[in-house]
């Protein structure tokens, strides 16, 4: 009867403070911060659970998984086609530039000044002169007028400063008011910006971006829904242990944990699939994409899922798989009491 | 251990299970509550582990006022009571072991001590060739000792059983009597809801008669048989 001697004296240490309220049972336990072994053991233990019970369904944990990540690869697919098409235009805004037309009295020296003077400024990358007579002969070439231009008896083409602005004020208010700034000058007879089809670019990206936004919002939302239910389901699966744990003494923090691990690892296998889809439809489409650019003669290549973007997918998976779970559990694990 | 000061109960429906129920029970004491069904045995035992609260008057729990205690204390105190239900209450997808195991994973005790004391408790009701078994391949009377052993493998002071021995035959009701009567001695305080009058008069312990919510009697059985 060793055993029963061990009881008792357990027993005997248990009440060696005489009849003291048990309140310190509970402050021992309150004590249990997350500093301590045994709670990072509780809580890796239920993250290897909820696992497990998954490992347990394959094909309904897949399916929810599946869902979950082709709710999360619309928008990251289409955030990434909006980031190429950034770099497209933004290869084309390189080519932005601003054509002074100086007035017919400026003396070439003027014109020399005036161009070392511009380049100096911060806003512009490069000037390049076109004096009257290159832009005659190259007008000449171009425009089959040869013989018209010839009967001229004087050149009426103005000397033009062709200003490429640097990259970082490549947006379409700044342009506007260095092309305001240029025109001002004395030596200026006009300062023309074709912005318009930079603009209309901008308000379609603008677009483009908006609607990826909402897209995402809403598809966020089905994700919570989606683990929602998923965890609702799996509460009222286990409604039997729920009640027994209740019973022998279970806080709802303890009963909370695996269902919160559930929404942590839907959340995280749904994003992990979202990546892999967003990245084979890239391969799938980088062969025609090149074929394209090659016909336009670029080099370019379809970008994809950086790193960056790819942690943030990761987090937000994994954040709106705990915060549906969140939501499901609250609600369902207090209607549940045992009886 | 036990204090009952003047306890109503009704639920919701107005059907009255206790009324006016006082009694004390000491620390180390073992006692049966009696009566017939719907007599308010089961709703007693459901107070004093708070899984009901008084609709009137003062419930003690080891010199602790329990009546009002808060929603977040109630696990805590619950861990000081082991509850045996008749129907086992033991979960089916979980092996012997584990389910003896779950009051003390969920007090977060660590692992080694966790096996050290499952096997204490399984080896004290004499299951421990069969840890490894699951619920539903153990009879009756050995899952009911699993239930049993859970209740007592985190050593609480307090031992409660809602008909513990509803679902056995008279042998093995002896036996789990027994079982009872050995925790018993070594200090921890047991109240056994039952109606099998036959076994409990065959035991000598205090016996609470309850007779539509009122408590008729307390005292030992008498031996008119």
């Amino acid at each position: 009867m060793k055993g029963q001697e061990r009881t008792a004296a357990a027993f005997r240490d248990r009440h060696a403070g005489g009849k003291r309220p048990r309140r310190v049972e509970r402050r021992r336990s309150a004590r249990r911060g997350w500093w301590s072994a045994a709670y990072v053991a509780g809580h890796m233990q239920a993250l290897l659970h909820s696992l497990g019970r998954m490992a347990q369904k394959p094909l309904s944990s897949a399916m929810t998984v599946a869902v979950i990540g082709i709710a999360l690869a619309l928008p990251t697919g289409l955030h990434v086609i909006l980031q190429n098409l950034q770099g497209v235009s933004a290869g084309w805004e390189n080519t932005a530039q601003m054509s002074l037309f100086l007035k017919q009295d400026v003396s070439p020296e003027g014109v020399e000044s005036l161009r070392s003077r511009l380049e100096d400024m911060t806003e512009i990358a490069a000037v390049m002169y076109i004096s009257p007579r290159q832009a005659l002969e190259e007008f000449r070439d171009s425009s089959g007028f040869g013989a018209a231009l010839d009967s001229l008896r004087e050149n009426p083409l103005p000397a033009v400063l062709v200003v490429r602005p640097r990259l970082e004020f490549n947006d379409p208010q700044l342009l506007r008011t260095l092309r305001e700034r240029l025109q001002a000058l004395p030596q200026v007879d006009m300062a023309q910006l074709d912005m318009e089809w930079i603009e209309r670019l901008f308000a379609i990206m603008e677009i483009g971006r908006r609607g990826v936004l909402i897209l995402g919002v809403l598809l966020s939302l089905a994700v919570l829904l989606i683990v929602g239910n998923t965890i609702r389901l799996a509460i009222q699966n286990r409604r039997e242990e729920i009640e027994v744990q209740k019973l022998i003494g279970a806080t709802d923090a303890f009963i909370r944990r695996p269902f919160l691990y559930y929404g942590f690892w839907y959340g995280l296998f749904g994003a992990m699939t979202a990546w892999l889809l967003v990245n084979v439809s890239l391969a799938l489409l980088s062969g025609p994409v090149s074929r394209l650019s090659l016909l336009y003669d670029s080099a370019r290549t379809l970008s994809g899922l950086g790193l960056n973007a790819s942690l943030a997918l990761m987090m937000a998976g994994v954040l709106l798989g705990l915060l549906g779970a969140w939501a499901a559990v609250g609600r369902n694990l207090r209607e549940i009491e045992p009886e | 251990m036990i204090h009952f000061d003047n306890v109503g109960k009704r639920y919701a429906g107005g059907r009255e299970a206790l009324a006016g129920v006082s009694f004390h029970l000491e620390e180390g004491e073992m006692a049966f509550l009696t009566g017939h069904s719907g007599a308010g045995k089961s709703t007693l035992l459901k107070l004093v582990a708070m899984l009901e609260r008084a609709s009137y008057g003062q419930v003690f729990f080891n010199g602790q006022n329990i009546t009002r205690i808060g929603k977040r204390r109630i696990p805590y105190l619950r861990r000081e009571i082991g509850i045996i239900f008749q129907n086992y209450k033991l979960l089916n997808d979980r092996t012997v072991f584990d389910n003896v195991a779950l009051p003390l994973v969920i007090a977060g005790v660590p692992y080694q001590e966790i096996r050290r004391r499952v096997r204490a408790a399984l080896d004290k009701v004499g299951l421990l060739d069969k840890e490894k078994r699951f619920p539903v391949m153990l009879s009756g009377g050995e899952q009911q000792r699993v239930g049993v052993a859970r209740a007592v493998v985190n050593k609480p002071p307090l031992l409660l059983a809602d008909e513990p021995t509803g679902n056995l035959d008279p042998a093995l009701s002896g036996e789990m009597m027994r079982l009872f009567e050995q925790f018993n001695q070594v200090g921890v305080t047991v109240l056994i809801a039952s109606h099998d009058l036959d076994l409990i008069s065959r035991m000598n312990h205090r016996v609470f008669t309850l007779e539509q919510g009122r408590m008729i009697a307390d005292g030992r059985p008498v031996r008119d048989r």
